[in-house]
């Protein structure tokens, strides 16, 4: 058909793969970021900063990522915004991911013990005090595993960045499997690159998770 | 912030803590149904009763976790009712302890105690640290600077806590059923650094159900009885109560 898979095709599917990774780090470092300040905000003694959180979140919860990916590159190139297949991808996933981190960290803000905000206010720390020195270093322990966990979720979900043109891992084989028609071959490949990204990420979680309901004492 | 509207200087005979007429409800349910009394310098006052009779309650609204419908609180010369008061001045003033300890449980016991000095009045760090290990010399955990809570038993614990209120170097000291959470023996560790501050002539306010300890520290008895002061006197009137509420509550019956 359309000769065999040789060492070139692998090496430009492993060329995707690192683009699969790379875009997973924008994700993570963009989509952090915003969606530390998202969980910031639903958490805010504003209610108009908490309503703005809360439906920001329930906007983009309830539109599928692959809608994004178009709007982002699609529908702004039809408004006369041209803007690169990386670019796109890179802000789709910032604005996807930033709505479930900063859903998973107000649930890790609030997990800590209210008692904990009694005792820093009766100490007379200010709100952001207490915040900063108090709240999140306890909030960040609890959040650690649930956050690798969902690193999981933004690796698999940037395949979605191939329809954009971006090519990663998946446009990648696309791409290959249309000069070869090796269909079940090349997306096997695929499946195991994705499986032994995601499979590390999912037994740290399992890891973290464990060890830190263990509560092992630090010996000072 | 408001300096103006709440001078910090006091007459020097005026009461510490002052509650007169003061009104709380949850929803609606009455939880203080026009509470008064007042604390002097140096006096220990005991609130007791039983649960659910506005005593925790009250002992929270003078530090302004909670706000009252109706009535005054004045408390270092601060009007705790006033909208307008600068809360964190409050309670650089006055010292809360709860029953469930609340130590920090990410930061060592002599952090836990040099966070609000350093970030709160400035003091520098060094100096904090040895404001810290002061504290903790004065509630007998010198040994445990560097320990973290989860490290210590629930007694120690409790210590380390009254050792953080103590860096602030409050003028008035609340606390709200700090033992019952401790067995017995615990107990008697948290009461008897509660004795030595009361007999350093420190202001304070207990919520407790230790009747002994009551008995032997309490300057004043406020027993609360369905949101309202039922009866209140000097330690005497546990043994010889004027009231059959306060005799039923005390179990000598009549």
């Amino acid at each position: 058909m359309g000769g065999a898979l040789n060492i070139n095709h692998l090496l430009f599917l492993g060329h995707g793969a690192l683009w699969t990774i790379g875009l997973s780090a924008i994700a993570l470092v963009g989509g952090g970021s915003f969606g530390f300040l998202i969980a910031l905000g639903r958490v805010s003694p504003s209610r108009a900063v908490r309503l703005l959180a809360a439906t920001y979140v329930q906007l983009i919860q309830g539109t599928p990522l692959l809608v994004i990916m178009f709007l982002s590159f699609f529908g702004l190139a039809a408004l006369g915004l041209n803007i690169s297949p990386l670019l796109a991808a890179g802000a789709s996933m910032t604005i996807f991911v930033a709505a479930y981190l900063g859903e998973i960290w107000r649930g890790c803000i609030e997990a800590v013990p209210k008692q904990q905000w009694e005792a820093a206010e009766g100490l007379a720390l200010s709100r952001s005090q207490r915040m900063v020195k108090v709240i999140l270093p306890q909030a960040i322990r609890l959040a650690t595993p649930p956050t690798v966990g969902f690193m999981v979720q933004i690796v698999k979900n940037t395949s979605l960045a191939s329809v954009v043109g971006f090519v990663e891992l998946t446009r990648s084989g696309q791409i290959i499997n249309n000069s070869l028609f090796e269909p079940f071959i090349i997306y096997s490949i695929i499946a195991v690159v994705y499986f032994s990204l995601c499979y590390p990420l999912s037994r740290l979680s399992r890891r973290l998770e464990r060890s830190a309901l263990q509560k092992k004492p630090a010996l000072a | 912030m408001n300096a103006h509207v709440n001078p910090p200087s006091v007459p020097p005979n005026a009461p510490v803590v002052a509650l007169r007429n003061v009104h709380k409800s949850f929803g609606s349910l009455k939880v203080l149904d026009g509470v008064s009394f007042t604390v002097g310098r140096g006096e220990v006052t005991v609130l007791i009763g039983r649960s659910g009779s506005g005593k925790s309650t009250a002992l929270r609204c003078i530090d302004r976790f909670e706000t009252i419908d109706g009535g005054e609180i004045e408390v270092c010369g601060r009007r705790v009712d006033d909208a307008g008061l600068d809360v964190r001045a409050l309670r650089q003033d006055v010292g809360i302890v709860f029953q469930s300890y609340n130590l920090f449980p990410h930061l060592t016991i002599e952090e836990n105690i040099t966070l609000a000095p350093h970030a709160v009045k400035k003091v520098p760090k060094a100096e904090a640290r040895a404001l810290a290990a002061k504290v903790l010399a004065q509630v007998g955990l010198e040994e445990k600077l560097h320990a973290y809570p989860e490290q210590l038993s629930g007694g120690q614990q409790q210590r380390a806590a009254i050792a953080r209120s103590l860096a602030m170097q409050p003028k008035v000291m609340l606390f709200d059923e700090v033992t019952s959470a401790l067995d017995p023996e615990l107990t008697g560790e948290v009461l008897k650094v509660i004795e030595a501050l009361a007999a350093e002539g420190m202001t304070m306010v207990l919520v407790t159900h230790e009747m002994s300890f009551a008995r032997g520290i309490a300057d004043q008895v406020v027993f609360m009885h369905k949101g309202k002061v039922h009866e209140a006197g000097p330690a005497g009137i546990l043994s010889s109560p004027s009231t059959p509420e306060l005799a039923q509550f005390v179990g000598t019956g009549f």
